[in-house]
């Protein structure tokens, strides 16, 4: 399989050109514009930004990124108990993509800047080894992404962790995701594509309720180049036959019933709950919290956060003005946003889509939006 | 610089130090008869009679002290090295060496540092020729700092802003090995491989390439904080032209870019200590290019990129999938799970 | 999200909870408990933030490739005979594929 020289076959440019050829005819098919689609996965947006993929998508193809970046979607009081946990003395441990993501004041790097012990982790057990080589103190893991990283949480606090270690739990549920935004009125999304990687986990039959109730088509994808324009081709053939169905594009990871002792670890120690996703207010299905019976795991429970002591009473007024929510729900560009490249940039980020790698905010600044570059050189 | 503090990304190499840079410090310049501070080079030239006298200091902090390539003291003595032989001084008359250790620093781990930088002095030809000693309380430094500076004279002055439209980018080698190899390390990421730094002293490679391209070498840079996609952006904004890189020309090892895939890293943006960004005119392009080959230090160097009049100041990416246009890095790079 | 990272096992832990993995350059010690299916040496595995979460059946590049084959083949080619084909290949491969 995958050594480095057949990895290639999965970006081979002859067979990208291929593929691209196929979108054009699908879509002119379709005949009008624009035919729009969504994905919610952030390394879909980054798959597509990084191999240049949006300058081969046809015109009159809207490929649009809704809320699938956890970065994105957690919600201001999350990041700021974060912050002040680390304020409060304890030795907070983060995935890298959420270091820079502002709270209402601050964010876990300012923390880090103001003293706080702040680490960047790669993997979660990191964080439970680091709090058994220092018993002295209160190392509580900040839990974000999707179920996806959820399971790990889960495996390792199913393994034994010592005492001195918690959760601060802001891992979300993607299936919401789809839902939030079908259910928005203002969108036209004809079809989905849905996070392969989460599917590896949840599986694929999940979707099947969700294209019979709306309508839409969901395939799901892979992130090799030809993985995303393969079913960005597919989708667009189901949207032209009208044909609410679910197609598996990505079978070498995604089973129909997804990865059964992952899923059996994941709700062993999480709920599906409520809660405000940045930008989209109330989501109710779309957080995952611990269980009751990991209380004396759950960083909310164990210690009194004081969130007002990092900024978390005063009120944000370039944050109201942020537009993140309405872009993730593909109703505005980035470049409809007053405040995007001017008091928003990737240096000073106001909304979260600016903050993480897959921001829709963050790739349009970062790689330029859609510019045509086809005449470039 | 927003707000009223520090942060680490300042020192991080890319737009945010060098906005900080520009708000603060550059108001130290004054005009001076060559190039100094406001033209913010790797160095200053300053004429002397018809040479030009070359001048350049760098503060090394870097975390491990000691890693796979290298150490603080190799970095040290190579960096400085290659910043006069990016103005085109490649025979430098001497380095000085300024330490500020921790108290409780090992004497043996200094000696070892000794020994690096002795070697690396020796391999560039440039003799280190004066220092200062300090040492600071348990905690109060991290460790140690060593800061040191360059000086040589120049017959000609090679800047980072000569490009022109139709210009070749030509990279002396691979990619990413310096700062994977201590990112790695530093993080405690549990990857396992053969990454390693690498760091040296290019004065010897550049002095080559000096002799082949002659007048028609017009641009040189390292791509040392930010990685090539920093240079490339200096380049092109300095000069005003777009440059189109040619994504898979660009030289990368294969652990390096096995370690980026795993922590979605893009090589890119990562630091190199032992590599030069070369702008020729098209015509000096291949026997530059040979003549890098030819030395040990250039034997994977590419010509990687073309200087455009479309959009400039930006860097186009040809992926050979698509195009997109290249970020300018913010920060240190980190790894990431999404 | 998320970032998943196919690599390839080279060893399994004695106590079977972790792998050493190898991604064609790098190598990672791999968490095994939420992996799909149990692994041997020389199976390929999908990495995230450091836990197998899938076990990629061998075979799979082929599989993949005829997929796209087939997406390129139907592509707006407004033949009835490709909805066919595709609907018997649907039915047919259910299980195969799932």
């Amino acid at each position: 399989m995958a050594s480095s020289s057949e990895e290639l076959k999965f970006r081979d440019p002859g067979k990208a050109r291929a593929l691209t050829e196929a979108l054009a005819r699908e879509v002119e098919a379709i005949g009008r514009s624009p035919v729009s689609v969504m994905h919610v996965c952030g390394s879909h947006e980054q798959a597509i930004a990084r191999f240049g993929l949006r300058a081969a998508f046809p015109r009159a193809l809207d490929v649009i990124m809704g809320p699938g970046c956890p970065v994105c979607v957690t919600d201001t009081p999350e990041v700021d108990e974060a912050v002040a946990l680390a304020a409060q003395g304890a030795r907070v441990c983060t995935y890298g993509d959420m270091l820079r993501l502002p709270g209402t004041s601050k964010s876990l790097a300012d923390a880090q800047a103001d003293g706080g012990k702040v680490e960047v982790i790669y993997s979660v057990s990191q964080a439970v080894e680091l709090a058994k080589q220092r018993p002295a103190e209160q190392v509580v893991f900040f839990a974000s992404g999707f179920e996806t990283t959820a399971v790990a949480t889960a495996a390792v606090i199913l393994a034994g962790v010592p005492e001195n270690f918690s959760v601060l739990s802001s891992h979300k549920y993607v299936p919401a995701a789809m839902d939030v935004v079908s259910e928005m009125e203002e969108t036209n999304i004809e079809g989905f594509i849905a996070a392969g990687h989460a599917a590896t986990i949840t599986g694929w039959g999940i979707f099947e309720p969700f294209a019979r109730r709306t309508g839409a088509p969901v395939v799901v994808a892979g992130f090799e180049p030809l993985d995303v324009l393969a079913a960005v081709v597919e989708l667009v053939r189901l949207v032209r036959l009208k044909r609410p169905e679910v197609m598996n594009c990505y079978p070498r990871c995604v089973s129909k019933e997804g990865n059964r002792p992952a899923l059996e670890k994941l709700w062993k120690v999480f709920d599906v709950v409520g809660g405000n996703w940045r930008g989209i207010a109330r989501v109710p299905r779309g957080n995952l919290d611990l269980k009751p019976e990991w209380d004396h795991l759950n960083a909310r429970r164990r210690f009194r956060i004081d969130t007002a002591a990092v900024g978390g009473a005063e009120r944000n007024v370039l944050a109201e003005r942020c537009i993140c929510g309405s872009i993730m729900s593909g109703l505005a560009k980035p470049s409809d946003c007053k405040l995007f490249g001017k008091e928003c940039r990737p240096e000073t980020p106001v909304g979260a889509c600016m903050v993480s790698s897959e921001g829709a905010c963050k790739i349009w600044h970062v790689y330029g939006g859609q510019p045509d570059l086809r005449e470039v050189a | 610089m927003a707000g009223e503090k520090v942060a680490l990304k300042h020192g991080a190499g890319g737009r945010a130090m060098r906005a900080l840079i520009e708000d603060v410090f550059l108001a130290l310049a004054s005009p001076v008869d060559g190039i100094g501070l406001a033209a913010l080079d790797d160095g200053a030239a300053i004429r002397v009679g018809d040479r030009w006298l070359v001048i350049t200091t760098d503060s090394h902090v870097v975390h491990p002290i000691f890693f796979p390539g290298g150490d603080i003291g190799r970095l040290s003595v190579s960096g400085t090295v290659n910043d006069l032989a990016m103005m085109g001084a490649t025979e430098p008359l001497g380095l000085t060496c300024a330490v500020i250790l921790e108290e409780g620093f090992p004497r043996a781990d200094l000696e070892r540092i000794r020994d690096s930088m002795l070697t690396a002095s020796r391999e560039a030809g440039a003799p280190i020729v004066t220092g200062d000693t300090k040492v600071m309380g348990r905690g109060e430094i991290d460790g140690v700092v060593l800061n040191t500076t360059g000086v040589a004279l120049a017959d000609r002055v090679v800047s980072d802003a000569g490009l022109r439209v139709g210009d070749r980018i030509i990279v002396t080698g691979t990619v990413g090995d310096h700062g994977m190899a201590v990112m790695t390390q530093r993080h405690q990421l549990g990857l396992q491989g053969d990454l390693r730094s690498d760091v040296a002293p290019l004065n010897g490679l550049v002095r080559a390439a000096l002799r082949a391209g002659g007048d028609e070498l017009v641009a040189m840079k390292d791509p040392t904080r930010g990685g090539l996609a920093s240079v490339l952006h200096e380049m092109a904004g300095k000069a005003k032209v777009g440059i189109v890189l040619d994504e898979p020309a660009v030289p990368v090892n294969a652990e390096v870019r096995a370690a980026c895939e795993v922590l979605g890293i893009d090589p890119l943006v990562v630091a190199n200590e032992g590599k030069a960004v070369i702008g020729v005119r098209p015509g000096a392009a291949d026997r530059v290019l040979a003549a890098l080959r030819a030395h040990p230090l250039g034997r994977r160097a590419a010509v990687v990129g073309t200087a455009v009049a479309e959009r400039p100041g930006q860097v186009i990416l040809d992926t050979g999938l698509g195009r997109r246009l290249l970020a300018e890095p913010e920060g240190e790079p980190l790894p990431r799970i999404c | 999200m998320c970032l998943g990272v196919p690599g390839k096992v080279l060893s399994i832990s004695e106590d079977g909870l972790s792998a050493q993995v190898d991604f064609f350059g790098v190598r990672r010690e791999l968490r095994l408990d939420i992996v799909d299916e149990p692994v041997q040496p020389g199976d390929y595995v999908l990495n995230h933030v450091g836990f197998a979460i899938r076990r990629i059946p061998p075979g799979e590049v082929q599989e993949t490739l005829a997929l796209f084959d087939q997406i390129l083949k139907e592509a707006a080619a407004g033949d009835l005979m490709a909805e066919d084909v595709r609907g018997e290949m649907a039915a047919g491969k259910e299980g195969g594929r799932g």
